[in-house]
């Protein structure tokens, strides 16, 4: 374990491999030769293997009683801009940098079967698409982050434009469209708060660390809020700024939805938890009331569509809009049980949505439909697929003792702390939840079979199995034992929340109008 | 009125073997799942790990008699949450209340599940249904002994899943599939409620408790005193409106009855005999709280007379014997509210117990007399089966006697205290109807037996032809119910009569024991003489009706038919909530769907793409449809970023 003790100083290169290892894998998969379809699966595979366990080593080394970001690596990049190569992880990052690669190798074991053209594409740009992902998770420097930002989009937006459906041109620009135009945006905000920093006398510098203690007016503050706001909130997606996930969903081929929902959603939630919040508290809070409103909004709103739509993966990703709407209820709860809470969401609906969309892949490539009338008494021709269905659905829908109604629980406490009008709204969500769900799962499952073609479909495969069996057991785990995930999470949330707390205090101190501004109420 | 809680005092002994309750049948559960190829091992595990928690129960039990009075058995598994100023561990308690729950669920629980042995014995599907089986018993047993309301959440939603799951067993009807969700959502509206409670209690505790979020019972009796009266209030009608929607009380009871869909042993276990009266288990867990609130109390006191009553009115017509049963049951959980709401939290507790035994042994019953008759459920086909199933027979009749009220029998103490505390807690109105739902429980229990053991049989010749008696290995725990719905109730006499009301002192450390200065003008043997003559007086005139004038039913009927056909529809209270509720939220869905999703928001979003991108020349010359020139492209912008790195 020596590699790993030096986590707090420099030297230690193990985030850029779990960053970069997935992206040397790429390349080597795009030298493969063209005939060779099966090496390159199995090259891609390794190497999200490989990535997966050298973020354990992350977990192992990772010192839980501390805020401060560990593993930290920091070079000088573009030093007259005061650009550097900063990367490090704290109780925040580590475990949705765990999702990312502990999602990727089974999304990748399931496209062996599903993904029949362009192999070695698709492979190239899932492995790429995972060091973006890692990259914007573990990046410390604004200018590095907006780099990893922009460059996960690029096969996210391949994957859908290529290897989706019917519509997936229409489906793919719009996903390009919304999150650059959102983004660009973002990246205006940065230059204005780097060039505030700098004029306060400061070296210039992309450091969030240092950009955090920058003293911004409250108009200052107001508009640069709201830019980094709009970029996360389409990414999250926020109501009403969602339009583009179903279409992109459904487009999309099964992986490329998997990771889609699972881990680029959660950049959304993330970069809210670790920029937008934290960088303009004061404005955070006086915006605090409206963004609780969309998160119920977006609960309620996104449970009802779910529930009417005819196509499996329209509903799950209608369902997504109300999950993330309440980890946004979470992290504006503004206390501990809330934000903890929010990120334990992130990782349950990484879990929960994504073996969802793993599950209709498999029904897909069996029957080429995912209308939910298609289906019907499949409970009969399959039962252990429905089996694990019905572990999803269950996590999904928050049932205690399994991860996902530790999430919701907390966020609800917490939220009921700081709103409970909010909270109170938000927990129809429990009730309108089950309702979507268990309708969709009646009417796939239950009944008796109405269509001939499935009465002969083969129950799950092996391969499906372990692609399933991880996902499966980490639910359960999560649910009955989160002690260690929340353990780990609290000193960092701590921290962010007394950071907002005290750049709240100093705004009202300079500035007597604070009045009008609502403290954060962290407990 | 109430002596203060010995509660502060109470001498904890540390157990090591709790946890084994709840855990056994969940091993259970794990090998039916994993043995779902053999069901012959099944069929002898599942009972064997209910047989083994009721075993480690039994010895729990044993210590905590050993033991001073108001002394409680404690066990701490390991931490499950901690979040800031939040924790919430996996414990578990066992004390007075949690024994009697324990005890009857695992010893009910145990007969259920060898009775359904030989009721499951012809169905293919019978690991699955034993792994439901036992899952259920570790989620009630969760429930009961949990030391805190997460961990009692835990084991109540849970048991909310196996009875979706058990109702729905026959999935491949559509009927009991659409039951099963219906009782999961119904539940979930109630759960709603439920889980406001839980927050408006942590964080209302919080302030006296030095900021901590605590749902441990020890820490909510230690502080509840610091509620504000409005406080305590609402948060005992959220934990109400939980509670209707658990122990299926107006206005959420609709669920109960289509829940007769699932095996008729799911029916006893389940919607009979324990987890439909967790409500109960939870407001006379929480008592603390109720009794900071008279107007929830009368809340809780009003909602249970009323459920009583109407229920009981529905079981008078219905012809599906599994639905009398249901009603019944929904009436007789009234019953048991009532009993809360008067303070009456031991009473509660044991009418809860021996309306397992009754009512368990009613739905046992009735699925040995379904058996034996192929399926049929329609008592308008049965009759005569006096001769034909004697056991069953037998002890059926037992019950009916128990649950009506007869003079000695397990369901005459407990409804008898029950109305006893209601007259003299001061609620003369609610007695009067509480009396009113016992006559017509004496009514159509009796009706039941009647049309069903009694006269001569109408089914079919074919039917006819196979009516048989169960087996044994249904027929022995019929026989032990019967003995418990006989005798089940002296362990509450009334007090001064014999030993007293032994059951009431055993739980007085946990629920409290009111004191009622008197009886007012009736004592309480003169109500039981009016209680057991209107009792008598319903079964009368179900013998009269079903026996010797058994035209008199369908003129009736007929006189009546506007009555009649409201009873019948059980008041349409389906349809209305049909037209109210769910038709309205479909519709809604709908219309933001197609309307304000893809019309308003997508509508504006293409409109503003549309009109940047004019001729959208620039996209389509960018969609070139070459991959190799896309990657290039990515290619390139990726090299120059890692080259810029490098060469730096």
């Amino acid at each position: 374990m020596s590699a790993f003790e030096p986590a707090g100083g420099s030297g230690n290169v193990l985030l850029s491999l779990v960053v970069w290892t997935p992206m040397i894998g790429a390349f080597l998969v795009l030298l493969l030769p063209r005939e060779q379809v099966d090496g390159a699966r199995r090259a891609a595979f390794v190497f999200s293997l490989i990535t997966f366990l050298l973020s354990l080593g992350l977990w192992a080394g990772f010192r839980p009683n501390t805020a401060e970001f560990q593993f930290l690596e920091q070079h000088p990049w573009i030093p007259e801009w005061g650009i550097q190569y900063l990367l490090g992880i704290d109780g925040v990052s580590l475990f949705l940098v765990l999702l990312t690669t502990f999602l990727t190798p089974l999304v990748i074991l399931f496209s062996f079967d599903g993904v029949q053209k362009r192999v070695k594409e698709y492979f190239f740009f899932m492995l790429a698409l995972e060091t973006g992902l890692v990259g914007t998770f573990v990046a410390l420097d604004l200018f590095l982050f907006y780099v990893f930002w922009e460059l996960m989009l690029v096969p996210m937006y391949f994957i859908i434009g290529i290897w989706g459906g019917q519509r997936r041109i229409y489906a793919s620009i719009k996903f390009l469209i919304y999150t650059l135009t959102a983004s660009l945006l973002m990246l205006l905000a940065i230059l204005y708060l780097v060039g505030a920093h700098a004029r306060a006398g400061a070296p210039t510098t992309f450091d969030v660390r240092l950009l955090y203690d920058v003293a911004l007016s409250p108009a200052e503050q107001g508009w640069l809020f709201a830019a980094f706001a709009v970029a996360f909130a389409v990414k999250v997606p926020m109501f009403p700024l969602h339009t583009w996930l179903p279409d992109a969903h459904v487009e999309a081929p099964t992986g490329g939805s998997v990771i889609l929902a699972s881990v680029m959603l959660k950049l959304g939630t993330y970069g809210f938890l670790r920029f937008a919040m934290p960088l303009f508290p004061t404005a955070m809070a006086a915006a605090t009331p409206f963004i609780l409103a969309l998160a119920v909004v977006g609960i309620v709103y996104g449970a009802m569509v779910a529930m009417v739509q005819p196509d499996l993966k329209k509903l799950v990703a209608y369902s997504s809009v109300s999950h993330l709407g309440f980890v946004m209820l979470g992290l504006f709860a503004l206390n501990p049980m809330g934000i903890q809470g929010a990120i334990y969401q992130m990782l349950n609906h990484g879990l929960s949505t994504g073996a969802l969309f793993l599950l209709v892949g498999m029904i897909y490539e069996r029957r080429h439909t995912r209308l939910i009338s298609d289906f019907g008494g499949l409970w009969k021709p399959l039962p252990r697929y429905a089996a694990v269905f019905m572990v999803v659905t269950l996590s999904s829908i928050g049932l205690p003792g399994l991860n996902g109604f530790v999430g919701e629980f907390l966020i609800l406490l917490g939220a009921f702390g700081q709103s409970r009008l909010a909270a109170v709204l938000a927990s129809s969500g429990l009730i309108l939840g089950a309702v979507y769900m268990l309708w969709m799962f009646q009417r796939v499952f239950f009944g008796p079979v109405r269509h001939e073609e499935n009465m002969a479909l083969a129950d799950l495969r092996p391969r499906e199995v372990a692609v399933l069996a991880p996902v499966v057991a980490m639910i359960v785990v999560m649910g009955v034992y989160p002690k260690p995930f929340l353990e780990v999470m609290e000193p960092s949330v701590k921290a962010i929340i007394a950071r907002m707390e005290k750049q709240q205090a100093r705004a009202v101190a300079i500035d007597g109008q604070g009045a009008a501004t609502k403290p954060a109420r962290g407990v | 009125m109430h002596e203060t809680h010995a509660a502060a005092e109470a001498v904890i002994l540390h157990s090591q073997v709790l946890w084994l309750i709840p855990t056994l049948p969940l091993l259970g559960f794990l090998i039916a799942v994993a043995a779902e190829r053999v069901p012959g091992l099944v069929k002898i595990t599942s009972p064997v790990a209910v047989l083994a928690a009721f075993a480690v129960t039994v010895a729990a039990a044993a210590a905590l008699f050993a033991a001073p009075p108001g002394a409680r058995l404690s066990q701490t598994a390991y931490t499950w949450m901690t979040s800031g100023p939040f924790h919430a561990d996996v414990a578990f308690r066992f004390d007075a209340l949690s024994a009697v729950m324990a005890l009857f669920v695992t010893g009910v629980g145990l007969l259920i599940h060898v009775y359904s042995v030989g009721y499951m014995a012809h169905d293919d599907c019978c690991p699955r249904f034993f792994a439901y089986m036992n899952l259920f018993m570790f989620a009630m047993l969760l429930l009961v002994l949990g030391d805190n309301l997460l961990v009692l959440f835990v084991g109540w939603e849970g048991v909310g899943l196996c009875s979706y799951l058990l109702i729905g067993f026959w999935y491949e009807n559509d009927d009991n599939a659409a039951a099963g969700k219906k009782a999961f959502i119904v539940n979930r509206i109630g759960d709603m409620g439920f889980v406001l409670g839980l927050f408006l209690l942590a964080w209302s505790l919080a302030p006296a408790a030095g900021g901590v979020l605590d749902l441990g019972f020890a820490h909510i009796e230690a502080h509840a005193a610091s509620l504000a009266p409005g406080t305590a209030t609402v948060i005992a009608l959220l934990l109400l409106f939980g509670a209707t929607g658990k122990s299926a009380q107006i206005p959420l009871y609709v669920w109960l009855p289509d829940a007769m869909a699932g095996p008729t042993p799911v029916s006893a276990l389940i919607h009979a005999a324990t987890m439909v009266t967790a409500g109960v288990y939870m407001i006379a867990r929480l008592n603390v709280v109720y009794m900071l609130s008279p107007a929830a109390m009368q809340a809780v006191a009003v909602l249970g007379a009323a459920t009583a009553f109407f229920a009981a009115t529905i079981a008078l017509v219905q012809n599906d014997i599994k639905k009398v049963l249901a009603y019944s049951t929904v009436s007789q959980i009234g019953f048991m509210m009532l009993a809360l709401g008067v303070g009456a939290f031991a009473t509660a507790v044991f009418h809860v117990m021996t309306h397992a035994f009754f009512k368990g042994l009613l739905f046992l019953g009735a699925g040995s007399v379904i058996h034996g008759m192929g399926g049929e459920q329609d008592v308008r086909k049965m009759g005569g089966l006096r001769t034909r199933m004697p056991v069953t027979f037998w002890t059926f009749a037992a019950a009916t006697l128990a649950i009506a009220g007869a003079p000695g029998f397990a369901g005459f103490f407990s409804k008898d205290e029950i109305l006893y505390h209601t007259w003299a807690g001061g609620h003369p109105w609610l007695w009067l109807v509480a009396t009113a739902a016992a006559t017509l429980t004496a009514f159509y229990m009796f009706r039941v037996l009647f049309l069903t053991f009694f006269g001569e049989l109408r089914a079919d010749p074919d039917t006819a032809h196979h009516v048989h008696e169960s087996p044994p290995v249904m027929t022995i725990p019929l026989a032990i119910l019967a003995v418990l719905s006989i005798v089940g109730g002296w362990v509450g006499l009334p007090e001064h009569w014999l030993w007293g009301n032994r059951f009431g002192g055993f739980l007085a450390p946990v629920t409290g024991h009111p004191h009622l200065a008197t009886g007012g003008l009736l004592g309480e043997g003169g109500l039981m003489v009016i209680a057991t003559t209107v009792a008598f007086a319903g079964a009368a005139l179900a013998y009269v009706f079903y026996l010797r004038r058994p035209d008199m039913p369908a003129t009736l009927s007929r006189n009546m038919r506007g009555v009649y056909e409201l009873l019948l529809d059980k008041y349409r209270i389906d349809e209305l909530y049909d037209a109210t509720v769910v038709t309205p939220y479909v519709r809604c869905s709908t219309f933001l769907w197609k309307v304000a999703d893809q019309e308003l928001i997508d509508g504006f979003v293409n409109g503003v793409a549309g009109s940047l991108i004019a001729n959208g020349d620039l996209w389509r010359r960018l969609q070139t449809g070459n991959v190799q020139h896309y990657a290039l492209v990515f290619l390139g912008g990726v090299v120059a970023v890692l080259a810029y790195y490098v060469i730096r």
